[in-house]
């Protein structure tokens, strides 16, 4: 099933244009990772998504319109925005109740046992709480509601590394099933990579890579060149260069440059490259442009 | 260096498969007001309190009234005693009431222009409440909410009057059996609460309108954008025209269609300023609402757009 479709999305503020006529598709039980410098319109995008955001082309999320449909919409769609949203004043008692009472799949048992592992009070108020704590807090009222599509836009920003981790692993562990669709944006690539089922990145409103995780081990490869082979390396064209502790790591894309992979493992030790040295590559390539500064 | 997720074994899936529950219409109205009650304890406080203080001060009088009468300076007869105390019950309503609308006035003008500013409106757009049911919970404070509440307060206020009063004057000379026959509390209050309902719940619904249109709006200070367009409309019309129609109209808004909803009317035949026609034909009242109904659905479409701030 098509949890996500969208054909032509376009959306300008002013004459800034945040999302420059994109398609995307994702499926059912995919976990997208949506990656992009600042200002390359991940927010935007994930705002059409939600029903945040006027736009202009077609989407459609678990066949619906998000703009015309918001709130049917948000029975099978949870989300936690690219900033910490839950109010100051309410207890966290309150906030389980208020969110029982609306939301026909809810969990509130499981909201509890979920804020049993961590320090959080039911009596405290959400002002109270630390940032860390509180993205937990939301996180257990997220994962404890039965929906279809779950998307997090930046959701560990300003958190430690416990408690990044802490997030991945429930997110994971207590809440993935393959019936389940996650999207994610973010700039903390390196702790997120292994989770990913899919992977895309967008910059200035457009997406300029959009593959599954497999695909991205067939297709790109990373040679570390000893000085003395650079310049026979560089004849095979990489996508990308860059030096490291006195070697020179040139990437490769194979479905641009098939080059032949025994030539390359004779020039030195082969890899598939990280996310983080590929969106480099990718978005460096990029016709330079001064990035725009939008949402 | 790509890994599958963690596999998940087949029979949590289908333990997950739970049957959504049914959420009606108007249970999350009643969660989406006390969502309101949770965040603005004022909304109840503020009259309390001004309640409390009332009957302080009532308290004082009646000591002091006490002792007055008991040495002759201020003898009350029956029907002076009436007077006082019609006066003072009024008064302990009228208190009340007035702190209830400026609460409803302030509580409007933030109620969708706070969501904005702390970013919280993201939390409460990722739940299945859709924009209408937000603003009509946001709008039943000020138009039901409110009037009930301070119904209840009032009457409290007013019994808790009497009872003081009877024990501090008790002893005194002072006829206690008078005192609880003047109180005519059901009367009273059966007028009270159809003006709490008719005045503040629908003559007053276009300018509550009004105010959560301007909150729904607002890019900064909602209170000034509230109040200074009805200022300069009164400005530009007076050097323009040389009239004022429209500062009659917002004067007759606010002051009400005339005396016979006011609940001091209380007349000798005061059932009769019950008979709802009375008041449903009074010019102007179906207008407002029109216009309030104007003003909430362009609040409603404002918040699907607005962003925070």
């Amino acid at each position: 099933m098509t949890v996500i479709e969208a054909r032509g999305l376009r959306k300008a503020f002013g004459t800034n244009i945040a999302l420059d006529g994109i398609d995307l598709r994702v499926e059912q039980g995919r976990i997208l990772g949506l990656i992009g410098p600042n200002g390359a319109g991940k927010t935007t995008a994930l705002n059409a998504i939600l029903g945040l955001t006027p736009y202009q082309g077609e989407l459609k999320v678990l066949g619906r319109d998000p703009w015309s449909e918001r709130n049917q919409l948000m029975t099978d769609v949870c989300f936690i925005a690219d900033v910490a949203v839950l109010p100051r004043w309410i207890r966290v008692s309150q906030a389980l109740e208020y969110v029982a009472g609306v939301h026909p799949r809810f969990d509130r048992a499981k909201a509890e046992s979920f804020l049993a592992k961590t320090t959080i009070r039911p009596h405290s108020k959400v002002k109270e709480l630390s940032k860390g704590m509180v993205v937990q807090l939301h996180l257990a009222v997220v994962l404890s509601i039965d929906a279809k599509l779950l998307v997090l836009d930046e959701p560990t920003l300003g958190l430690d590394i416990i408690y990044r981790k802490q997030f991945y692993d429930s997110l994971l562990n207590d809440y993935y099933d393959r019936n389940r669709t996650i999207v994610v944006s973010t700039h903390q690539v390196e702790e997120l990579e292994h989770i990913f089922t899919d992977l895309m990145f967008i910059d200035r409103g457009r997406i300029v890579l959009s593959c599954s995780m497999e695909e991205i081990e067939s297709r790109y490869l990373e040679v570390a060149v000893k000085p003395d082979q650079a310049t026979a390396a560089r004849t095979l064209k990489p996508m990308h260069e860059r030096q490291i502790l006195g070697r020179s790591i040139l990437l490769f894309d194979l479905t641009l440059n098939p080059v032949d992979r025994q030539q390359l493992t004779s020039l030195g030790e082969v890899h598939t490259p990280s996310i983080a040295d590929l969106f480099v590559a990718v978005i460096g390539n990029q016709p330079a442009k001064a990035q725009g500064a939008s949402r | 260096m790509s890994t599958q997720p963690n596999a998940v074994p087949e029979s949590s899936l289908q333990a997950k498969e739970i049957a959504p529950r049914v959420v009606s219409p108007a249970q999350i109205l009643y969660w989406s007001i006390r969502r309101e009650l949770w965040e603005n304890p004022s909304i109840y406080m503020a009259p309390l309190i001004a309640g409390v203080i009332f009957l302080f001060g009532f308290f004082l009088s009646m000591i002091s009234l006490r002792h007055h009468h008991m040495h002759g300076a201020l003898p009350l007869d029956a029907a002076h005693g009436h007077d006082v105390f019609a006066s003072r019950y009024e008064f302990a309503g009228a208190l009340i009431m007035g702190t209830a609308l400026i609460v409803g006035i302030f509580y409007s003008l933030d109620a969708l222009y706070g969501e904005r500013r702390d970013r919280t409106i993201f939390f409460w757009k990722s739940l299945p409440v859709s924009d209408l049911m937000t603003v009509l919970s946001k709008l039943a404070i000020p138009l039901v909410v409110l009037p009930l509440l301070s119904f209840a307060i009032t009457i409290a206020t007013q019994f808790v009057m009497l009872l003081l009063s009877s024990v501090i004057l008790s002893g005194s000379g002072v006829n206690i059996g008078d005192l609880w026959r003047d109180a005519s509390f059901l009367h009273v209050s059966l007028v009270l609460l159809y003006h709490l309902l008719t005045v503040h719940g629908l003559w007053y619904a276009p300018i509550y309108g009004w105010l959560l249109l301007v909150s729904a709006w607002a890019p900064r200070a909602p209170f000034l954008f509230a109040f200074l367009p009805p200022f300069v409309i009164y400005g530009v019309e007076k050097l323009a025209f040389n009239t004022s129609y429209f500062l009659n109209l917002i004067q007759n808004r606010l002051l009400g269609p005339g005396n016979a909803m006011a609940p001091h009317a209380v007349a000798p035949d005061f059932m009769a300023t019950l008979i709802p026609h009375h008041f449903f034909d009074t010019p102007g009242l179906w207008a407002g609402v029109a216009v309030a109904a104007v003003f909430i659905l362009g609040a409603v479409r404002l918040r699907r757009n607005q962003g925070p701030i």
